[in-house]
C-alpha cells in the first residue's frame, strides 16, 4: 500500500512540475497525472474501506514537529475516496475547460496542488501533517479563484474575502489542533485522543469551538459563509467543481475529527451547537438559492444549505449520543455521511455544467441565458440530472440522502431528552423548508438556464462542451443515477467508511433497513414501477394518436393573449422565478428595492424615465460583515499614527514586543 | 407466502383501476355538488370521463420552442401517480411492497410529478407559463413543509413513518382524537388542498390571467396531453383525499388478504373519498381564493399546527 501512497504523491508531484514548467501539451499531460494521483488515491482509500485496517507510514525528516506522519483511516479513507472521485472527474474536464480559460502555468500547477492536497488532508495522521496540507489547499485554491483577476475585478475581490476567511480559519483550526497537541506533548492524533480524557471540560470545549468555528467556516456554515458564493462563483469551472464536491467536505471532515475522535468525551451542548448551525446555515443557503440569478451562486449557497443540512445530522448523531441512543447516533452519522458523497457527486456534476455554459455563453446570469438545452443537450440532461437529485427527486441519490435524514430525525425525537426534542423539531422544520425552497432553485436554474428561447445572442451562439467535458459530466451524473438506483453503492461504502466510530445502521442491497430502528425503502423496485408505469402511459399515448390518425404531433405558436410576435424577453426570467419567494421572505431577506422617477419639466403627467434597481445581496453580509469591516477601518485609521513608516520606531516596537514575551515567559 | 403475495398484487392492481376511474369521478362529483348547490342542474358526475375521452381523440400539439421535456411531462405526472396507487395503504394493507412504501417515499414520488409539470411551464417559454410555474413553486414549496411536519407528528405516535403501519396503528388505537393526531391532521388537510391546487389557495375553473397558477402552467397543452394533466392532477387529488381519510378515520381498510375484505376495503374508500369530496367542495362554494400572497401565511399557519402537533405528541407521550 505504500506504493500506491508513493504512486499519489509522485504523480501529483509531477502534475505540479509539468504544469509549472513545461509550455508543450501543459494540460494534458498534468491532467492525466492528476488523474493516475487520484486513482492511486482512490485504490488505497478502497483497500482501507476493504480490510478495515488502518494505513500508516510516516517520514519524521520532512517536517520539524513530529514529521510527516500518515494515517488513512476507514473515515479517512471515505473522505479521500470522494476526492478522487470528483478529482478525476474534474481534471477529465480541465482537459477540455483549459480552450476557455485556466491552461495557464501558474493555474495549472495551482490547480495540480490544490488536487494533491486534497487527497492529502484526510490521510493525515498527526498536526503537523494536517496543518501542512490545510494550508497548501487553502493557499493553491485562493491563487485559482483569482486566477482571472486581469479581467474580472470582481475575482480579486472575492479572493480577498476567501484569503481573509480562509486564513483566518485556519488559523482556528492551528489554535485548537497546536494547543491539544501541546497538551498531549505528542502530534499524533492518536496520542490526542487518548490524552483527552484528562482534558477539563472548559478546556476542551474552548478547543472544540475554536475548531468548530475554524471547519465551519471551510464548511461555508452560516454566518462564516459569506466567502463562499464568491469564491465558488469566481472560481473556474473544474475548481468550483473540486471546492463544492471536495474541499468543503474537509470542513465536515475535521469537525468529526475533533468533536468524534480527539475529544470523543463532549458534552451534549456542543452537538446542540452544531444542530443550530446547520439548521441556519441550511435555511439561509436555501433562501439566497432560491433567490439567486447567477447559476454558480446558486449553486454555491446551494453548497452552504447542503453542508447545513449534513451539520443537522452529525448535531443529531451527537445528540443521541449523549442521550444514551447509539443506534439512532449511528444512524445519523451515516446518513451525515450519505448527505455529503450524494452532494459531492450532484452538486460537481451541477458545477461542471455550469462551467461548461459559461464556457458556451461567457455568463453566468440566468436572465441572459435560456433555451440552451438545444445547443447544448447533453449538458442540459446531466444538469438535470443534478439539479432533480439535489432537490431530492426519487429514484436520484439526492432522494435516499432525505428519506435518512428524516428517519435520523424521526427516531432522534423519539428520546425523552428535551434538547434533543426541540433541536430535532427544529431540524424537520428547517429540513422541510429547505427542501421546497431547494426545488424553486434547481428548477429555476434548470428551466431558465435551458429552457425556453436564448433571451440575448450570447446565449444564442452557445455551443455543446468539447468531449472530455462532456465525458466528466456524463460519468458524474450517471454516479448519481445509480446510486440513487441502488443505494447500497453508497451506504455500503459508507457503512465501511465508519466501521471504527460507529455500529453498522443500515443494510440491504436492494431495499435499505436500519438496522433494529422501523424504517424500510426500496428505490430500485420504485425506480422500476416508475419506469413501468412510464412506459405504459406513453404507450396508451401513442396509441390513442395512432388509433385516430395523428401520425405527427402539430406544432405552433404559443399563446400569448392574441399577441402575435412574442419576444424572448417576455419569459419569465430568473429574477421574476424567484420574486415570490423574495417577497415571502421579505423580512428575512431585506432586498434592497429602488424606484427613481423623473418627470417631464412640462407636464407631471409625463414620465421621461423610469429607473428600477434591486439587489438581493446577503443579508449577514450586510448587516453583520459591513459594520465590523467599518468599525475595523476606523480603528486602523486612528492607529495609523503609530506607523509613520520609520524603521527606526518598527525596530523599538520589535524590542519592546520581545521584551514582552521575555518578561510573560519569564 | 406466495399467497399473500399474489394478494397484494391483486389487492395493487384493484387499488390502480379504481384510481384511474375514481380520480375522473371525484372532479364530477365535486362540480355535481357545487352546481346544485348554485342552484344549476350542473353536468353529469361522468361529464369528465367523457371530456378526457374526447380530449383523448384529438391531435398533440406542442409550442416552437418546447423541447421533450414538453411532451415527457404529462407523462412522469401520471406515472408517478398510477405507482402511488399500485403502492399505498388506499384498500388494502397488504398492497404490493407495503412494508417497504414510507410516507416520505409517497410525498417525493408526488414531487416529481410536480417537477415535471413545473418544468414543463418553463419548457414552453411563454410569459403566462413561466408565471404560473414560479407561483405553484411557491405555492409547493410553502406547502413542502406543512406536509412534512405534520407527517413527522403521525409518525412520532407510531414510531415508524410507514404508511401501512400509520395507518394499522390508527386502526389498532382507541384514542383517535388526540390533540396531536387532530393538529397534524388539520395542517394535512391544509396542505393537500394548497398540494392539489383547490380553493382557497388556487382556483382549478378560472382561466382569469391573473389569478391562475396551475391552469397557466398547463395552458399550452392540448388534446391527450391535456387529458393526461387533468387525470393525473385528479388521480393525485384522489390519492392524497384516500390517504388523508385513511389517516383521519381508517376504518374499512382491509387489514386482512381476501376478495371479502379487498371488497370491502374499496367500499369504504370509495365513501370515504366521496364524503372528503363532498365537504371539499362544500367548503368551496362558500370561500373566496386568497390573494396570492396571502397564501403563505395560511400555508404558515399549516406548519405552525404541525410544529404544534409534534411538541404535543413529544410532551403528551
Amino acid at each position: 500500500m505504500t506504493r500506491l501512497l508513493a504512486l499519489t504523491v509522485v504523480a501529483g508531484l509531477a502534475a505540479i512540475a509539468w504544469g509549472a514548467l513545461s509550455s508543450r501539451a501543459r494540460v494534458p499531460l498534468s491532467a492525466l497525472a492528476l488523474v493516475v494521483s487520484s486513482a492511486g488515491a482512490a485504490t488505497l482509500a478502497v483497500r482501507v474501506l476493504a480490510t478495515g485496517t488502518n494505513f500508516a507510514w510516516s517520514q519524521t525528516n520532512v517536517l520539524p514537529l513530529g514529521g510527516l506522519d500518515v494515517r488513512l483511516t476507514p473515515l479517512g479513507a471515505l473522505f479521500v475516496l470522494v476526492s478522487a472521485v470528483v478529482a478525476i472527474a474534474s481534471s477529465v474536464y480541465w482537459t477540455g475547460y483549459a480552450r476557455h480559460a485556466m491552461a495557464g502555468r501558474s493555474a495549472s500547477a495551482s490547480f495540480a496542488l490544490f488536487t494533491l492536497s486534497l487527497l492529502v488532508v484526510p490521510m493525515a495522521g498527526n498536526v503537523t501533517t494536517f496543518l501542512f496540507a490545510w494550508e497548501l489547499m487553502a493557499l493553491s485554491s485562493l491563487i485559482l479563484v483569482a486566477h482571472d483577476h486581469a479581467r474580472r475585478p470582481e475575482s480579486i475581490s472575492a479572493a480577498r474575502w476567501y484569503a481573509v476567511m480562509t486564513q483566518g480559519g485556519a488559523g482556528a483550526i492551528t489554535l485548537a489542533l497546536v494547543g491539544l497537541a501541546a497538551h498531549a506533548h505528542s502530534t499524533r492524533f492518536s496520542a490526542i485522543a487518548t490524552a483527552s480524557t484528562h482534558l477539563s471540560g472548559a478546556v476542551a470545549s474552548t478547543f472544540f469551538l475554536f475548531a468548530l468555528a475554524g471547519f465551519a467556516s471551510k464548511a461555508g456554515v452560516v454566518p462564516l459563509h459569506v466567502w463562499l458564493p464568491k469564491a465558488h462563483a469566481e472560481a473556474p469551472g473544474p475548481v468550483s467543481a473540486l471546492m463544492s464536491g471536495a474541499m468543503v467536505n474537509l470542513g465536515v471532515y475535521g469537525i468529526i475529527l475533533v468533536g468524534r475522535t480527539l475529544l470523543p468525551q463532549g458534552p451534549q451542548w456542543w452537538w446542540l451547537v452544531v444542530s443550530l448551525l446547520g439548521g441556519t446555515t441550511a435555511a439561509v443557503g436555501a433562501l439566497y438559492a432560491a433567490t439567486s440569478r447567477d447559476l454558480k451562486r446558486l449553486l454555491a449557497y446551494s453548497t452552504s444549505d447542503n453542508m447545513g443540512l449534513v451539520l443537522l445530522a452529525l448535531g443529531a448523531s451527537g445528540l443521541s449520543l449523549s442521550t444514551q441512543h447509539p443506534r439512532v447516533a449511528s444512524l445519523a452519522l451515516a446518513t451525515a455521511m450519505v448527505l455529503l458523497v450524494n452532494h459531492s457527486l450532484f452538486k460537481s456534476t451541477l458545477f461542471l455544467g455550469a462551467g461548461a455554459v459559461h464556457a458556451a455563453t461567457g455568463s453566468r446570469n440566468m436572465d441572459e441565458l435560456g433555451g440552451l438545452s438545444r445547443l447544448m443537450p447533453l449538458t442540459s440532461v446531466t444538469f438535470l440530472v443534478g439539479a432533480l437529485a439535489v432537490s431530492a427527486i426519487p429514484p436520484l441519490n439526492g432522494f435516499t440522502g432525505e428519506w435518512l435524514l428524516f428517519q435520523s430525525l424521526l427516531h432522534s425525537l423519539a428520546s425523552h431528552d428535551v434538547a434533543s426534542v426541540v433541536a430535532g423539531t427544529l431540524a424537520v422544520a428547517a429540513m422541510a423548508l429547505t427542501g421546497g425552497l431547494t426545488i424553486i432553485a434547481f428548477v429555476k436554474a434548470f428551466g431558465i438556464t435551458f429552457l425556453g428561447r436564448g433571451r440575448t445572442e450570447r446565449a444564442l451562439g452557445a455551443h455543446e462542451a468539447t468531449f472530455s467535458m462532456r465525458v466528466a459530466q456524463g460519468a458524474l451524473a450517471l454516479a448519481c443515477v445509480a446510486t440513487g438506483v441502488v443505494p447500497y453503492l453508497l451506504v455500503g461504502v459508507v457503512a465501511r467508511g465508519l466501521a471504527g466510530v460507529a455500529s453498522p445502521s443500515i443494510s440491504g442491497w436492494a431495499t435499505l433497513r436500519l438496522s433494529s430502528l422501523s424504517g424500510a425503502l426500496t428505490p430500485l423496485f420504485l425506480s422500476g414501477a416508475l419506469l413501468g408505469a412510464l412506459a405504459l402511459v406513453a404507450g396508451w399515448r401513442t396509441l390513442v394518436q395512432r388509433r385516430h390518425g395523428f401520425a405527427n404531433v402539430a406544432t405552433l405558436e404559443a399563446w400569448g393573449s392574441g399577441r402575435h410576435h412574442q419576444s424572448p424577453q417576455m419569459q419569465y426570467t430568473a429574477t421574476s422565478y424567484g420574486e415570490p419567494i423574495l417577497r415571502v421572505f421579505d423580512d428575512v431577506l431585506r432586498p434592497d428595492r429602488d424606484l427613481d422617477v423623473s418627470h417631464v419639466v412640462e407636464s407631471r403627467y409625463y414620465l421621461e424615465r423610469i429607473r428600477y434597481r434591486a439587489s438581493n445581496e446577503d443579508v449577514i453580509e450586510r448587516f453583520l460583515y459591513r459594520p465590523a469591516l467599518a468599525l475595523l477601518r476606523a480603528w486602523a485609521r486612528r492607529v495609523r499614527v503609530l506607523a509613520n513608516g520609520s524603521v527606526h520606531r518598527y525596530l523599538a516596537y520589535g524590542l519592546a514586543a520581545l521584551v514582552v514575551i521575555l518578561v510573560i515567559l519569564k | 407466502m406466495k399467497s399473500t403475495l399474489l394478494w397484494s398484487g391483486i389487492a395493487s392492481l384493484a387499488q390502480l383501476i379504481w384510481l384511474v376511474l375514481a380520480g375522473p369521478l371525484a372532479l364530477g362529483l365535486m362540480r355535481k355538488v357545487r352546481s346544485v348547490i348554485e342552484g344549476r342542474d350542473g353536468a353529469r358526475v361522468t361529464q369528465p370521463l367523457r371530456d378526457l375521452r374526447k380530449l383523448a381523440a384529438r391531435q398533440r400539439t406542442r409550442p416552437t420552442d418546447a423541447t421533450w421535456i414538453f411532451s415527457a411531462a404529462p407523462l412522469v405526472l401520471v406515472a408517478s401517480a398510477l405507482v402511488l396507487g399500485a403502492l399505498s395503504p388506499l384498500a388494502s394493507l397488504h398492497v404490493l411492497m407495503s412494508s417497504r412504501v414510507d410516507v416520505v417515499a409517497v410525498l417525493f414520488v408526488l414531487l416529481l410529478g410536480s417537477v415535471a409539470l413545473l418544468l414543463s411551464a418553463l419548457d414552453t417559454g411563454t410569459a403566462f407559463a413561466g408565471m404560473g410555474s414560479s407561483r405553484a413553486a411557491m405555492v409547493g414549496a410553502m406547502t413542502e413543509p406543512a406536509l412534512l411536519v405534520a407527517i413527522l407528528a403521525m409518525s412520532l405516535g407510531a414510531g415508524t413513518s410507514n404508511l401501512a403501519r400509520l395507518v394499522d396503528a390508527g386502526v389498532a388505537t382507541s384514542t383517535l382524537a388526540g390533540p396531536a393526531r387532530i393538529l397534524a391532521l388539520v395542517s394535512f388537510f391544509i396542505a393537500v388542498l394548497a398540494e392539489t391546487g383547490r380553493l382557497p389557495v388556487d382556483n382549478p375553473a378560472t382561466h382569469l390571467e391573473l389569478t391562475m397558477i396551475h391552469e397557466a402552467m398547463i395552458l399550452e397543452y392540448a388534446g391527450p396531453d391535456l387529458a393526461l394533466i387533468t387525470w393525473g392532477e385528479s388521480m393525485r387529488l384522489v390519492l392524497l383525499v384516500g390517504l388523508f381519510s385513511n389517516l383521519a378515520l381508517p376504518w374499512g381498510i382491509a387489514t386482512s388478504v381476501g376478495a371479502l375484505s379487498l371488497g370491502v376495503g374499496l367500499l369504504a374508500l370509495t365513501l370515504k373519498v366521496a364524503v372528503v369530496a363532498i365537504g371539499v367542495s362544500l367548503f368551496e362554494v362558500t370561500t373566496a381564493k386568497l390573494r396570492l400572497f396571502r397564501v403563505p401565511e395560511l400555508l404558515a399557519g399549516a406548519f405552525l399546527l404541525g410544529v404544534l402537533s409534534v411538541i404535543s405528541a413529544v410532551a403528551l407521550r
